[in-house]
């Protein structure tokens, strides 16, 4: 079986996969990295979003071995090692950005991609952005609301002007 | 999905070697591709993943003024790069969702060739060449039906080179689960005349509406199309529309395309 090595949040990964491994199955059955959610597995939700060198992608439409040599963040990797959330996460939490919960991964790890190339979106942008992240608890709301606020901008107007307490 | 194997080629050449195996088949962003191996429509023994060929990505303007695109560049990248083309960055940006246009490639769309892509009403709108590792095809011959192109077996869409309009857009009706056209139209004015493909709506595949050229020809605006349609006829039926309803479509789309052009 053919050996694949790659950087995953910052450490050096490595395993056995088959040809039709796919990435999110190396990430959480190979590496135990189960933050990382198969929600459809049909390139939809973006539950299983990723980031490979930089870039989001959908780690269930992606095999392990195209990942070879490449940086990979996931979820796992967002918060410090003392377990504090970074702004993206905070802002979740403090704006109840997510209910079930299950879509959150792939929520945050578009959201962190959005405000890498776009600091300041407007909530047209966020929107946009997030078409291919479905939450089936349909709390789009507080999620825009969320991410907006993790980009520092007001967030009073958003959605009916809930704020957070 | 059943077992092959990968094969991550850095050249070209290594490419068409690798896909000389038997039951080989490329694997460009695989955005495509992989949902249908995972539905076990497809069954290859070997994968050989172009998207490792630093040659085939990028986008640069060429000695006459083309705008050359490698085949293995991602729909992202041309959203982002292809500013002196309004209307093919306007196509690009369209497609899917970020994530999914940070995987699939200009040559994966074009080579695939599916009725409601975005790639081959650009290719087509715009008159492109389709480059390949053994032949440039114009885009009129390369389209030849529902998943059908002129590609052979094994042969690899290297590039295509773009003639840069001098006004573009393209119109897209999203069929809002897939995010593929339901019907679209890529309209592009040139010194010599004016082009216009619709895709996603006919059951040949992508299509140049030759009447709406014409009239656009003569006179570059939304009202020159009045009057113009199409007809039902070879239009695709389901469940999101009829072909009564995609004929409209083509004319309304087309007229969004016109207002649009930058």
């Amino acid at each position: 079986m053919p050996h694949v090595s790659m950087t995953v949040n910052g450490q050096a990964a490595k395993g056995e996969i088959e040809g039709r491994t796919l990435l999110v199955e190396f990430l959480r059955e190979t590496l135990g990295l189960t933050g990382t959610h198969v929600g459809c597995d049909t390139s939809q939700c973006g539950a299983c979003v990723v980031h490979v060198d930089g870039k989001a992608v959908k780690s269930c439409t992606m095999f392990a071995a195209e990942a070879a040599g490449a940086t990979v963040d996931t979820i796992e990797g967002q918060a410090a090692p003392d377990g504090t959330l970074n702004t993206i996460q905070q802002a979740f939490q403090d704006y109840h950005g997510l209910q079930c919960g299950f879509c959150t991964p792939g929520m945050v790890m578009s959201a962190s991609a959005l405000l890498k190339d776009n600091p300041k979106p407007t909530e047209a942008e966020v929107r946009s952005y997030l078409q291919g992240n479905i939450c089936r608890c349909t709390g789009y709301h507080n999620i825009v609301k969320a991410i907006l606020a993790a980009s520092g901008q007001d967030v009073s107007g958003i959605a009916g002007g809930i704020a957070a307490e | 999905m059943y077992a092959f194997e990968i094969e991550r080629p850095e050249t070209v050449e290594e490419a068409i070697k690798a896909l000389s195996r038997d039951e080989a088949q490329p694997l460009g962003g695989g955005q495509t591709l992989i949902p249908t191996l995972k539905q076990r429509l497809a069954m290859p023994s070997v994968l050989v993943s172009l998207t490792g060929i630093a040659a085939m990505r990028g986008i640069c303007t060429d000695d006459a003024g083309l705008l050359c695109i490698g085949g293995g560049t991602t729909h992202g990248e041309v959203a982002a790069g292809a500013d002196k083309f309004a209307g093919l960055a306007m196509m690009a940006a369209k497609i899917g969702d970020p994530a999914v246009r940070n995987r699939g490639t200009m040559g994966g769309s074009l080579a695939n060739n599916d009725p409601s892509a975005c790639w081959p009403a650009a290719a087509l709108g715009a008159g492109a060449t389709i480059v390949t590792d053994k032949r440039e095809i114009a885009a009129d011959d390369f389209f030849q039906g529902m998943f059908d192109t002129a590609r052979d077996e094994g042969e690899i869409i290297t590039e295509a080179k773009f003639p840069v309009p001098e006004k573009s857009a393209y119109a897209k009706f999203e069929q809002p689960a897939s995010r593929f056209a339901l019907v679209a139209a890529f309209v592009a004015k040139y010194s010599g005349g004016v082009r216009v493909a619709i895709t996603g709506a006919s059951e040949s595949g992508v299509f140049r509406w030759t009447e709406a050229e014409e009239a656009l020809g003569r006179d570059f605006g939304p009202g020159a199309l009045d009057g113009l349609h199409v007809e039902p006829d070879g239009m695709i039926g389901d469940l999101h529309g009829t072909p009564e309803y995609r004929a409209h479509l083509v004319g309304v789309m087309t007229r969004r395309a016109v207002e649009a052009a930058r």
